[in-house]
């Protein structure tokens, strides 16, 4: 009994609102959630019925010998040969509703990507996710790291390319997955119907730290989804204090500014997250942490304890850079 | 073959496997603290002749022949755009790294010290804009480009579009400082 509830607790930690392929919270989630219970049911019904058949075999009574030579085994067959037609007929059936469902529900997904409303790329790099926001009017393009705001009921075109190896990218609730390929660009529709937090996550093995890489996905109302893209339009807080302004002058001339960029500031590096909005997000190094005092200066402290082979080095701050890194990083909001 | 044979054969193989075990020791967070260069103690590279060279540093074991840092390296040789000046390899705005003139010393130590330094004409300093063991990494990168690393650590693919043979059949230049090589 206990063993078989500790089984069903381990089952059931699958089960959670924010990561799960038949949540149905995107239109082509929906579709897939809907062609996967018309798989179940025909599938299920032909199994029951092969299952029942075989059961019926076993329970009949043996021929024996006798019994096929008295020849009357025509009698036996006037059952079988209409029940076989019958299977016959119902696997073909089966196979047809099968068909025609799939094709439905493709084409179906495949349309939504038609008239997107919102143009986004997203850049897999070993091991966090670039996002751009793309407007006819570049001035007003937005580019943010592993946390992507969509409003809901909008349709998204999503271009995906890939740095170094092959990722994936899955955003579980929403739709189905799609590779992002280095030297190649693919691309991806999301139709969003439900306003919740998701979360994406890589689901092709890209080395050591795959399973940290994951994505945040804010589906938002439409006017909160504006006034967050109106916050990330802006550029850098400007350092207030003399502690902010001692982090904000170690970012911008020492090993951070190198890769990471800051809009507003002379730190211009492109190969690492954009921070310009930092302190904004959800959670810190691709879902690794949760964004919180403590796990900044973890992170900026030794991000390779927390998350070890990632790309970002540990530089060994002393205390006092360290303190004022963090109290500058803190006000990008 | 007698059983003997068979398992000497068998252990013998299993010797071989396990010295692959050494080419990618991978060490994630480098030492911090005896990796940061302090600006004093950045050894002189500029030796006259080849007579009195120094002992090479004792961090280089763990950059030279290991094929992880030396494919961090190559992502950093693209990352802080040295294929901007050097090319890959070729030279172009900056010198050549593929050749067999080194104007400030090819050994791992030395080219760590270039990199840090800054050269004249138009080498930049990386000091405080990268860390000890990115430097370290990229400068055991930049010795295979003219062959100096083992042909079993380096890699076997470019990132880039190349139309030189890969690395593991670069040819092993000598390490000349320019001006001997000139005369």
């Amino acid at each position: 009994m206990r063993r078989g509830a500790a089984w069903l607790v381990l089952l059931l930690t699958g089960c959670n609102s924010y990561q799960n392929a038949l949540g149905g919270d995107g239109a082509e989630g929906a579709n897939f959630v809907q062609l996967f219970t018309v798989f179940m049911v025909v599938c299920t019904v032909m199994y029951l019925i092969v299952a029942a058949a075989l059961v019926f075999a076993l329970w009949r009574r043996r021929r024996t010998a006798l019994v096929l030579d008295d020849r009357t085994h025509h009698q036996t067959s006037r059952v079988v040969r209409p029940a076989l037609a019958a299977w016959t007929a119902l696997i073909g059936t089966g196979l047809v509703v099968l068909t025609i469902a799939s094709f439905f529900t493709d084409r179906t997904n495949a349309a939504q990507g038609s008239k997107p409303q919102i143009k986004i790329t997203v850049t897999a790099n070993q091991w966090w996710w670039d996002v751009q926001y793309r407007l006819p009017d570049v001035s007003r393009n937005v580019r943010t790291a592993n946390e992507i705001h969509l409003p809901v009921g909008i349709p998204v075109k999503v271009t995906l390319k890939s740095n170094d190896v092959i990722h994936s990218f899955w955003i579980p609730n929403l739709a189905g997955k799609q590779d992002l390929i280095p030297g190649r660009q693919t691309d991806a529709q999301l139709l969003p119907r439900k306003v919740g937090l998701y979360r994406g996550q890589c689901a092709e093995f890209c080395g050591v730290q795959h399973a940290q890489m994951a994505l945040d996905v804010m589906v938002e109302s439409k006017e909160d989804f504006l006034r967050w893209y109106a916050g990330q339009l802006k550029p850098a807080t400007a350092p207030a204090n003399s502690l902010q302004l001692a982090g904000y002058r170690y970012f911008t001339t020492r090993e951070c500014s190198t890769c990471h960029n800051i809009g507003g500031t002379p730190a211009s590096g492109q190969v690492a997250p954009d921070l310009t909005h930092f302190a904004s997000r959800r959670s810190i190094a691709a879902g690794t942490l949760p964004m919180a005092r403590g796990n900044v200066y973890g992170w900026v402290a030794d991000p390779q304890s927390q998350k070890p082979g990632n790309r970002m080095p540990t530089v060994g701050l002393s205390a006092n850079d360290l303190h004022a890194l963090v109290a500058y990083l803190e006000t990008l909001k | 073959m007698s059983l003997r044979f068979r398992s000497s054969i068998a252990a013998l193989a299993l010797v071989l496997v396990l010295v692959g075990c050494d080419r990618e020791q991978r060490q994630t967070r480098g030492k911090p603290l005896a990796e940061t260069i302090p600006a004093s103690a950045s050894p002189d590279t500029v030796f006259p002749g080849d007579a009195n060279l120094p002992k090479a540093d004792p961090r280089a074991a763990a950059y030279e022949g290991n094929a992880a840092a030396i494919s961090e390296g190559q992502r950093l040789y693209n990352w802080m755009n040295c294929s901007g000046c050097h090319f890959h390899g070729g030279g172009g705005m900056g010198v050549a790294l593929m050749d067999d003139k080194w104007r400030y010393g090819g050994r791992i130590d030395q080219i760590v010290a270039t990199i840090v330094e800054g050269r004249p004409n138009g080498m930049p300093s990386f000091r405080g804009r990268l860390t000890g063991q990115q430097v370290w990494q990229l400068a055991a990168y930049v010795r295979t480009l003219s062959g100096q690393e083992r042909k079993d650590a380096v890699s076997a693919r470019a990132d880039e579009v190349s139309n030189t043979p890969p690395q593991t059949q670069t040819k092993r230049e000598p390490l000349n400082p320019a001006d001997s090589a000139e005369q």
